[in-house]
């Protein structure tokens, strides 16, 4: 069995942990933090799960997630009409905010995986790997869709009494996604794919 | 899942006492340059032992963040008209809206846009104050609440997403229409500068001060015993 040796991301504790050991995970004895975390199949896992997920978020951008009608007037919303909207209002930083968070982001999170999964599955080490791993971890921290489901909810409730408001197709993409981009970052095995990458002496 | 076990520690040293540095981006253990500025030989980035400047940075960022927090507030984040009368909300009021027809969305909403940045800042300032007194107590709690403190951040977004929908899906030309207004600029500023701040703040320091400490009390503990004649310690 191989081992390697981890500092502790939240307190810097150094702890000896088993590599390639598949269904394993660690915690820091001092802090708790999360150290590995090996999941059985995991590029597999989280390839099916990227593959999903890029099907859903093209539909959840394309078709209207709320249509609103108003004595016969019908005006329906995607993710890229409301940026569009708010563009129009000339509030450009809230435009850009909510295009980064939950297109751009959630988008190139779902690429990435895909780009990087795709050939480690076929046992190869992807290209650029490791500026991708890099940027994956960016683009994750402001990725916020499951956010942006319940700022739908609030919509719905909001405009319920105005007038007639229909759940577009979208919208159960986007409640799908939203559990499937959550196990894709529960299966991905972070520390195991930068292993793929060489360390120069 | 399996349940996470403890793997072994080295007699409990830190990376830093033993000469080493953890990469910030891809977790390699590297033997630290004495002379510094050596560059990860995995990923190539510019190694660091712990984040640069980070709490003034993290300071930086919730002076910005406390300031911003007062217009988010006080200006109203949406104008709606609907057949000819304008009503403005603030976060506040569209709050107790919610609350008149639906409160448990009032609840959420309510914890996410004016709890959630309220109890970062005030956390953050806490656990920034604690690092520079060199506070010795849990630092194990004061690490997990910088955990949770991290992750609930991003909640704060929904009412900046909730303004979205409603602009863009409430425009029938004079008859009915939602105008984003400046409160709501504000309010994204402070959800991206209170994430920003938690961020820049290294909780690894939680511990070396809490180590410096405890080893300040040490010294002074074995003066003591030892007799030496230097009152000042005491």
């Amino acid at each position: 069995m191989s081992e390697e040796f981890v500092a502790c991301h939240d307190c810097d504790l150094v702890h000896r942990i088993p590599v390639g050991q598949e269904g394993r995970s660690g915690r820091c004895i001092r802090c708790g933090g999360v150290l590995f975390n090996e999941k059985r199949n995991s590029v597999e896992r989280t390839l099916a799960l990227a593959v999903a997920g890029a099907v859903l978020f093209v539909v959840a951008n394309v078709f209207p997630f709320l249509s609103f009608d108003m004595q016969g007037r019908v005006t329906e919303t995607t993710l890229l009409s409301g940026v569009r909207e708010l563009w129009n209002q000339d509030m450009g930083s809230i435009s850009f905010l909510v295009l980064i968070t939950a297109v751009v982001a959630p988008g190139m999170q779902l690429l990435l995986l895909l780009y990087i999964l795709v050939p480690a599955h076929l046992g190869r080490a992807p290209h650029q790997l490791s500026l991708c791993l890099r940027l994956l971890r960016r683009f994750e921290a402001w990725s916020m869709m499951e956010v942006f489901l319940i700022g739908i909810f609030v919509a719905l409730v909001k405009l319920g009494d105005l007038a007639d408001i229909v759940p577009g197709p979208a919208i159960f993409s986007f409640a799908i996604l939203i559990l499937v981009l959550a196990g894709a970052a529960a299966t991905f095995d972070r520390r195991g794919l930068w292993r793929l990458v060489p360390v120069s002496a | 899942m399996s349940a996470p076990e403890s793997a072994d520690s080295i007699a409990g040293h830190t990376a830093r006492s033993l000469g080493m540095v953890s990469c910030h981006e891809c977790g390699l253990l590297v033997r630290a340059d004495p002379e510094g500025g050596l560059a990860c030989p995995r990923c190539h980035v510019r190694l660091h032992s712990r984040k640069i400047d980070s709490l003034s940075r993290c300071w930086a960022l919730l002076l910005a963040a406390a300031v911003l927090y007062v217009p988010a507030n006080v200006f109203p984040i949406m104008t709606t008209t609907y057949f000819g009368a304008a009503q403005s909300d603030t976060i506040m009021s569209g709050v107790i809206y919610l609350m008149q027809t639906e409160w448990p969305l009032a609840v959420i909403v309510f914890t996410a846009s004016v709890m959630v940045p309220l109890v970062k800042l005030f956390v953050l300032a806490y656990l920034a104050w604690s690092v520079r007194v060199g506070s010795t107590s849990n630092p194990g709690d004061r690490t997990r609440l910088f955990r949770v403190i991290d992750a609930i951040g991003r909640w704060s977004m929904v009412d900046i997403y909730v303004v979205t929908i409603l602009v863009a899906l409430v425009r029938v030309q004079a008859l009915a229409n939602v105008h984003a207004e400046i409160g709501a600029v504000f309010f994204g500023a402070v959800v991206v500068t209170t994430i920003l701040a938690a961020q820049a703040f290294d909780p690894r320091l939680i511990w070396d001060s809490a180590e410096a400490a405890q080893a300040r009390k040490e010294a002074r503990a074995s003066a003591e015993a030892g007799g030496l004649p230097n009152g000042n310690l005491a």
